[in-house]
């Protein structure tokens, strides 16, 4: 099987043939995991824990994808069909798409980007796992009792007085969750400031570094406000105290504003991480520095502070003012202008690079292109006189998951294909990596595209059934999800293949420059040897670099 | 950036502005009960916003801390008005909807 290490400029025998001490072996058994300190186990620890809520999310959307096969409603009832789509939206994006990024490479690769040798506070790491898995647990348990029915948003008053599914369980969990998520965020934002080595100036970090910050910065600000916003819906629920309920004096109106001023940054805590990897795979694997480099950072800083002043459009036909819905409406074009930022500056990136189509990078070419359509149907949906008639719609549907599985679900496993060699020390198949790149791009575009004209043909979101016209296009979406399910399956397959089989990596497949690979792969527990002194940004290539690279690359072709 | 100096507070600092806490408290009780008219708010909030800055200021240490972890604590209170005040864009500018009468 031909594995990226054929075309691995740097690998040396000598880097092979003998097992370093590292971070996987230096001690074993089910104690040194579970009380481990080590940053870098605690993210291969998230790794499991996401991808089992990975698989459960999408277990949902599968059933939701065949009951949309055909009009009428064949294979669950309504009230069962608005428990799986709960459940699809409440695990995906408070369980895998929020932290998986930042919980799973975040952890891994922060204190290596650094030059440090853990986290600031890893006990408060090793907390943040267990608080995940925890709130993670209240969620399972609702789960198993049959789930919650009002949308992953819980808008009241349907969810503190209507409904009759566990609606205080799955919210307690998302609260708790929140925790970690915080814990995760503090600790990054402590290390970026306090732990960079010697020489690591703040424009020598790593793009992905930025967007992390950026990341953790809204984590800290917006995450606080869900928490207090869950705790009012339960407290409403359980001691009918007026709060979002009109006939207790409160206003339903109130709990959109506070949902949505972390729920639509909460979009941002998913896309600039990964922004952030993209950011990475893309100067790696054209062999430049990243156009722009400082405009990228500072427009990672500026989708944060924008994307808080933008929830408002979310409420276009909630009974928000017309006033209020303009200025929010002229604000979330707003940020559409550092987020084109980084698109063009990516693009630039690539022009006149020396591309390398390794899988990571066909993950990261594969993101640009869905993340501008996510993107410009964004502006689209920002539009008032365009909102008011798609609102609610399949093209919602359609526009949000173009961002969030698009974007952040491509950025990730891009992400996971670059650093598995760091993470790991082991080569995957380059084949059946790229067969899966390919599926899960086809697969995307048929499940998602098609939503996009359903929507716009006025098919609405959350029914179990539709008239029978638009059958062609739910046909095509059910096919596409299939594809795009066998595109997630396949790396589940030969990443573990690999933990085993794999030939070793050498410490740099890649021939990369920046500070992670400075050390051997695996890393050892206290990540580099002696303290690296940096004295370069993390994209500067030499010309000799590229030469040999290519040079390899033409033998082995 | 010029590290933290370690400073020790007595405990009879902390006994009083625990004491200062529960008087404005009771302030805010009878300030409740009270009809200050347009004054309710505005009164309610200055005792709130005094409780907050005893907390920070004595509770938290932000009296001794770095400028850093003053800016910290700031952008916090910057991002707890921003969502307040664009709230309160909403509700500020909403209108009375005034349905036509038939036949007028």
């Amino acid at each position: 099987m031909d594995t990226i290490a054929a075309r691995a400029p740097v690998t040396t025998t000598a880097e092979t043939s003998f097992e370093r001490p590292n971070y996987l072996n230096s001690s074993y058994g089910w104690k040194s995991w579970l009380l481990t300190l080590d940053h870098k186990r605690i993210a291969i620890l998230y790794l499991i824990s996401v991808t089992a809520f990975f698989a459960l999310g999408g277990i949902f959307a599968g059933l939701v994808r065949l009951e949309l096969l055909t009009p009428e409603g064949d294979l669950m009832g309504p009230d069962t069909y608005n428990r799986v789509f709960t459940m699809h939206g409440v695990i995906m994006v408070f369980f895998f798409l929020i932290p998986a990024i930042p919980a799973v490479l975040g952890n891994f690769l922060v204190p290596l980007m650094v030059g440090a040798k853990d986290l600031a506070m890893p006990r408060l790491n090793l907390a943040s796992w267990y608080v995940y898995n925890l709130g993670g647990l209240f969620t399972l348990w609702a789960v198993v009792h049959g789930g919650v029915d009002t949308g992953w948003t819980f808008y009241t008053p349907f969810s503190t007085t209507y409904s009759n599914t566990y609606v205080i369980p799955t919210a307690l969990g998302i609260f708790i969750t929140g925790f970690s998520t915080i814990f995760t965020a503090l600790n990054f934002i402590i290390t970026i400031h306090r732990m960079r080595a010697p020489g690591l100036s703040w424009f020598r970090l790593p793009l992905f570094i930025w967007s992390t910050y950026a990341t953790s910065l809204i984590i800290m600000l917006g995450t606080p406000v869900i928490a207090i916003t869950i705790l009012l819906v339960g407290i409403e629920r359980g001691f009918h105290i007026g709060i979002f309920d009109p006939r207790l004096g409160g206003d339903p109106v109130l709990f959109e504003h506070m949902f949505w001023f972390y729920s639509h940054p909460a979009v941002y805590i998913m896309i600039l991480p990964a922004m952030g990897v993209v950011s990475e795979l893309v100067g790696h694997f054209a062999r430049k520095k990243v156009f722009g480099y400082r405009i990228v950072a500072f427009a990672s800083v500026a989708i944060a502070v924008l994307g808080f002043l933008v929830w408002g459009h979310h409420l276009f036909v909630a009974g928000e003012s017309v006033y209020s819905a303009t200025v929010f409406s002229v604000l979330s074009m707003l940020v559409a202008v550092p987020s084109a930022v980084k698109v063009f500056n990516w693009t630039a990136t690539l022009y006149e690079g020396s591309i390398s189509y390794q899988t990571p990078m066909l993950y990261a070419l594969g993101f640009i292109g869905l993340f501008t359509i996510g993107g410009l149907t964004g502006v689209m949906v920002a539009t008032l006189g365009i909102d008011v008639h798609v609102h609610d719609t399949y093209f919602v549907v359609a526009h949000f998951h173009y961002v969030m599985v698009g974007g952040t679900i491509m950025a990730y496993l891009g992400g996971l294909h670059y650093w598995w060699p760091k993470m790991t020390g082991r080569l995957y198949s380059t084949f059946l990596s790229r067969l899966s790149a390919l599926l899960v791009f086809v697969g995307f575009n048929l499940t998602f595209f098609p939503q996009f004209i359903l929507g716009y043909l006025g098919m609405p979101r959350r029914y179990w059934s539709y008239p029978p016209e638009f059958q062609v296009l739910n046909v095509l979406s059910t096919a596409g999800a299939t594809v795009l399910g066998v595109g997630y399956l396949l790396p589940i397959c030969y990443f573990g293949w690999s933990l085993r089989y794999g030939a070793k990596s050498g410490n740099n497949p890649w021939g990369a420059v920046s500070l992670e690979w400075d050390t051997p792969s695996p890393p050892p527990t206290e990540n580099f040897y002696t303290t690296p002194v940096v004295t370069h940004g993390p994209y500067e290539y030499l010309a000799e670099d590229v030469h040999n690279r290519l040079t390899q690359e033409a033998n082995f072709e | 950036m010029a590290e933290p100096q370690h400073h020790v507070t007595p405990v009879s600092t902390y006994v009083y502005v625990f004491l200062a806490l529960l008087v404005c408290t009771v302030l805010t009780y009878f300030a409740a009960k009270a009809d200050f008219g347009l004054l309710n708010n505005f009164i309610a909030m200055a005792i709130a916003i005094t409780k907050a800055l005893l907390v920070l200021y004595f509770f938290m240490e932000l009296r001794h801390s770095t400028r850093m972890t003053v800016l910290t604590a700031a952008a916090g209170f910057f991002w707890l008005f921003l969502m307040i005040g664009l709230f309160l864009m909403d509700y500020g500018t909403r209108m009375a909807v005034v349905l036509p009468v038939p036949g007028k």
